[in-house]
């Protein structure tokens, strides 16, 4: 290697005679990173999202590879965040991909000191049961007065800030219909 | 901001690098305060003292925006001669009624208004938390009132307001607040000075600010400013709340709250909407200004979109089938009920009540207490495991072996793994693509209701009970796909939109809606979401090849509209303020209202349009209304009906406070929801004895590298790094009076726990002077809980349950509390040392006794 491409090699001189004088680009590169391919680039399709911690709805660009997350970025097209995101946007790939999350339906029977796994299809059913009972048990027809009540007290949730406006929306329309009116979220806390 | 909303705080920097003035007012110096150009450290609690102080500032100095406040304000308009105001009666409005604790609030009507409007049994109102209603629009009141053009008129709103805040003065301030004279002086000049004709001014709130006593008033106090500046409707001006979760807006507006329906009509009460024309007349108000006129349409088409061909003008929409209130069915009282063995059923979604609610005890007992539970949710959080590792296992107050309540962890799907839209803060909803399937068993919030409506709707299918006729007949019937028969999220936004039953047309406009049943609408505020049939949620178009609004990202409720009541930003001739200020106007030559954002007017209605006499509704707004929702089309100053505690705020202290008031001789909101149950406490506060038990005041807040209760930051590796434990920031005098030691253990102790934390000694915190003498306050991160890649104890447990009275919201952001070096006792010893401090308060009644629900027979 002669003494002028040893000194061109330097980020230095890169930086002060290339195209990158921050020394962001170009001059910084070595020769495993010239090597290296982002996985933004490798995705097999990118989703447009939105950052699920707070509300100021930064936009997200979520990268696929063979049916994994790989990568969450800033989306920079958009005019909230303009690319940017926090520590927690920023961490929402490992969110996703956590292996601490429970990722199957997990049952504790009454006086039980341990969790028992149990199949999807067999807990909604058992708790679709609990429901008709719950209502069945506490519903309220009318007041003393023979004025209409038509509903239960004996069914609450709790939940929603961090659902979509299409699962509130159906929510609240079933609960409804099932005469539960003890329905909240975080908007009341 | 920039700890809880970062991003969004690069707004702010940017403003600031042109010019803007920044202030920051918290009780800690946070990484806001850092960025800020001038700090003011603030005694929790005392808000209203300080923006009372800006109030007094603007109106003694006459540095009120008058052309504005006359054309668009109600300070001209005349208040019942009935009226007494606190200064008059020590703290109290006209209209205190104390067996109630609650006011008749007739004479605080407009004048000549008095038999017409407002509302007779506020004490029901606040338990239905009726305020919250008054979301998208103003409070009832005839369109009709008496002004004085001259505001010289002693009961005309200006004068009030002087009258109201006359002591509200620096040295007050100062006293109450604990902010030195000048730096206050600095905030009123700043304001004041960057707000008129030719610049705007922005008051940011988070949301810990509706988590007082006296949450609602705060805000209004911060729109009386914004009003009285010419703040509002106006680019660069409002009042901006920071919510704090991605679609806490949509859960508002599409409501899982007990209180509402979509878009801010009331769920029915039992005695007051009896009757479908009862309903609609108790929402649009007949007689009043504006666009509520549209109720009875709104109502038809939200009950033909939840029970479809069932619904007909003959039955009222089956507005029969709708369930009724009869008082507080919010989320405390049904956790108390929970306690009590009245509820045999939870829903979890997505949230943490186990560390994110106050009194976290009263919680978990209410869990321990319930038949059966359900958490949906992405991690094992705290409140899927209260049965088996939580503080009351601990001290053996819930014993595994003993608790009945059933409890099924259903894993949810992620943000990514589902499409949908969130509502973000500024009423902007986005739509999400979907990145790829959920996990095994984890699936949407979609899927498993509707599903799970399906299997209930089997199951009852054979019944010809009334009681199941809602069910039966509602209208459930949306398209699936994929293996796991996914339901369509864009055909429920479809009918969240609204269409033509007829023709399936999506509608363009709530205008369009119909009350002869013609129309489908689930939430008349979102129409335009779907307008031709495009989902105008998922529009993507750069903010590099668009104007600065941004009209073409996402879709804003209402109709598009990025700022409410732009018609203000024009003058009553409809012209800009200024050339610099310019955002909507009347283009007199095409004879509409034009601009850069749509305008929040009837497009062709012109500046000097002047309604006949007696016209009510959308008809009844004049040209200068530029406040279109509210029953007289004026910003108001003065709320002459609907709010609990009082037409104007007034400054109370927080339920529990070291402090005598120092402006009333009543001490805190005579009108705050308290509930009598033994779980539940507050701690003595003057003129009270025993105040000296809990002496220091605490307040809590976010971090930047966590969330909320902790359910989505501490299972995340990287954040769990960044924040990895459960401390307390103390001031170096509180440190050394109390003898902390930085980074040893103290523990803090209310009347309803002791929690421990680590020590982290910082003149962040201000030892506050206030009438010589001392206030310390520490903070805490709330973020923390037992489950999770980092622990640590949950500050809302030393929280009391006592709420504001217009939406139900607790006091979880001031409380008081004694601080001890190191860590706190366990098992046994930890409820004897709760029990000590609770004998010496003098807090009466024990902890609670552990009911566990009527289970007939103990099974193997």
């Amino acid at each position: 290697m002669g003494v002028k491409t040893f000194i061109q090699g330097w980020p230095v001189y890169r930086q002060l005679t290339g195209t990158d004088p921050l020394g962001r680009g170009a001059a910084a590169q070595s020769a495993r990173s010239a090597a290296l391919t982002a996985r933004t680039e490798t995705a097999d399709h990118m989703a447009r999202s939105v950052c699920p911690y707070c509300a100021v709805g930064c936009g997200q660009r979520v990268f696929v590879k063979d049916g994994q997350v790989t990568q969450i970025e800033g989306d920079p097209d958009s005019p909230i965040s303009r690319g940017r995101l926090c520590p927690k946007g920023s961490a929402s790939k490992n969110l996703v991909t956590s292996p601490l999350r429970q990722t199957t339906v997990r049952y504790r029977r009454p006086y039980a000191t341990e969790w028992e796994d149990l199949d999807l299809d067999t807990a909604l059913d058992m708790i679709a049961d609990r429901v008709i009972a719950a209502r069945e048990a506490t519903w309220e027809d009318a007041d003393e007065d023979g004025r209409p009540l038509n509903r239960t007290l004996g069914i609450a949730s709790l939940g929603g800030a961090t659902l979509d406006n299409e699962e509130n929306y159906l929510i609240k329309k079933l609960f409804t219909a099932l005469g539960a009116l003890q329905i909240e979220n975080q908007a009341r806390i | 901001m920039a700890e809880a909303h970062p991003v969004g705080f690069q707004w702010v920097m940017e403003a600031k690098l042109r010019g803007a003035k920044v202030f920051h007012v918290d009780p800690r110096f946070t990484r806001t305060s850092a960025l800020a150009d001038t700090y003011l450290p603030i005694r929790a609690g005392t808000d209203i003292a300080l923006l009372g102080g800006i109030v007094h500032y603007i109106l003694d100095n006459q540095l009120d925006f008058r052309e504005y406040v006359l054309a668009y304000t109600n300070a001209a308009t005349i208040v019942s001669e009935e009226f007494a105001d606190t200064e008059d009666l020590d703290g109290f409005f006209s209209g205190y009624d104390p067996g109630t604790e609650a006011y008749n609030q007739r004479s605080w009507q407009y004048a000549g208004q008095e038999d017409t409007t407002g509302y007779r049994a506020a004490h029901e109102e606040r338990d239905v938390a009726a305020g919250l209603r008054h979301e998208s629009h103003g409070i009832p009141v005839g369109g009709q009132v008496q002004r004085d053009e001259t505001l010289q008129h002693p009961r005309c709103v200006y004068q009030l307001l002087r009258r109201h805040f006359a002591r509200y003065t620096p040295e007050m301030v100062e006293r109450t607040c604990g902010i030195p004279r000048e730096k206050f002086l600095e905030l009123a000049r700043a304001w004041t000075e960057n707000s008129g004709r030719e610049r705007t001014g922005v008051l940011i709130y988070s949301v810990g600010w509706t988590q007082h006593s006296v949450g609602v008033q705060y805000i209004r106090t911060g729109a009386i400013i914004q009003l009285l500046l010419g703040n509002m409707g106006r680019p660069g001006g409002g009042v901006l709340a920071l919510r704090g979760h991605a679609s806490i807006q949509g859960s508002t507006d599409i409501p899982t709250l007990f209180n509402l329906l979509p878009g801010y009509l009331p769920m029915p009460h039992c005695t007051h909407h009896t009757t479908f024309t009862d309903w609609v007349d108790a929402i649009r108000h007949p007689g009043q200004k504006g666009f509520w006129s549209g109720a009875r349409a709104f109502g038809a088409s939200l009950l033909k979109a939840y029970w479809g061909d069932a619904a007909t003008p003959e039955n009222d929409f089956c507005y029969g089938y709708l369930p009724r209130m009869t008082g507080d069915h919010g989320t405390y009282q049904t956790v108390l009920n929970m306690i009590d063995g009245k509820v045999k059923g939870y829903f979890l979604l997505g949230q943490n009540p186990a560390v994110g609610s106050a009194h976290g005890k009263a919680q978990r007992l209410g869990m321990a207490n319930l038949d059966w539970l359900v958490v949906r949710d992405l991690f094992m959080i705290e409140s899927a495991t209260f049965w088996q590792n939580s503080p009351e296992v601990e001290t053996g107050e819930i014993v595994p072996e003993e608790c009945r309540t059933e409890v099924f962890f259903i894993p949810a799907a992620s943000h990514v793994e589902k499409e949908g839209t969130f509502t973000q803060t500024q009423r902007l909803l986005q739509w999400r693509e979907k990145a790829l399937d959920p996990p095994a068993d984890a699936r949407s919030e979609l899927w498993f209701f509707f599903h799970l409506g399906r299997i209930i709707r089997e199951k009852l299918a054979a019944s010809d009970r009334h009681r199941d006729r809602p069910v039966l007949d509602l209208a459930w019937d949306y398209p699936t796909h994929g293996e796991h028969a996914e339901p369509s999220a864009e055909a429920v936004l479809k009918e969240i939109n609204g269409y033509e039953v007829a023709t399936g047309r999506p509608l363009s406009a709530f205008t369009e809606a119909k009350d002869d049943g013609s129309t489908v609408v689930g939430c008349w505020i979102y129409t335009g979401v779907y307008a031709d049939g495009v989902n105008q949620a998922a529009r993507r178009k750069s903010r590099h090849d668009q104007d600065w609004v941004a009209a073409e990202w996402g879709w804003a409720w209402p109709a598009n509209r990025r700022i409410l009541y732009n018609r203000a930003s024009a003058d009553p001739d409809g012209r800009p303020w200024s050339e610099r200020k310019k955002y909507v106007w009347w283009d007199a030559d095409r004879a509409e209202w034009t601009g850069y954002d749509v305008p929040d007017f009837e497009k062709t209605k012109p500046p000097t349009y002047r309604p006949p006499e007696g016209a009510s509704g959308v008809q009844g707004l004049a040209g200068d209304d530029a406040f279109i929702m509210q029953g007289d089309g004026k910003g108001w100053l003065y709320v002459p009906s609907g709010l609990q505690d009082g037409p104007m705020p007034t400054h109370y202290e927080p339920a529990e406070s070291p402090i005598r008031n120092p402006l009333y001789g009543q001490q805190a909101n005579p009108t705050r929801k308290v509930y009598g149950h033994p779980v539940n406490s507050v701690n003595p506060s003057p003129p009270q004895s025993h105040t000296d038990v809990f002496p220091y005041v605490f307040t809590v807040s976010r971090l930047t590298e966590h969330h909320t209760a902790g359910g989505m930051s501490r299972m995340v590796s990287r954040l769990a790094e960044l924040q990895p434990e459960m401390f307390v920031e103390v001031s170096p005098e509180l440190a050394g009076e109390l003898g902390l030691d930085h980074l040893g253990w103290a523990h803090l102790i209310s009347g309803r726990a002791a929690i421990e934390a680590r020590v982290l000694v910082t003149d962040r915190l201000t030892p506050l002077r206030l009438d010589g003498r001392v206030v310390h306050q520490v903070w805490l991160p709330y973020h923390f809980g037992r489950e999770g890649i980092v622990t640590g104890d949950s500050v809302n447990d030393l929280f009391g349950i006592t709420l504001d009275p217009n939406v139900l919201i607790q006091e979880s952001k001031v409380g008081t509390c004694d601080i001890r070096p190191g860590r706190r006792p366990t098992g046994a010893a930890l409820l004897a040392l709760v029990d000590d401090y609770r004998r010496r308060a003098g807090l009466t009644g024990g902890r609670p006794p552990i009911v566990t629900t009527d289970a007939p027979e103990r099974e193997g």
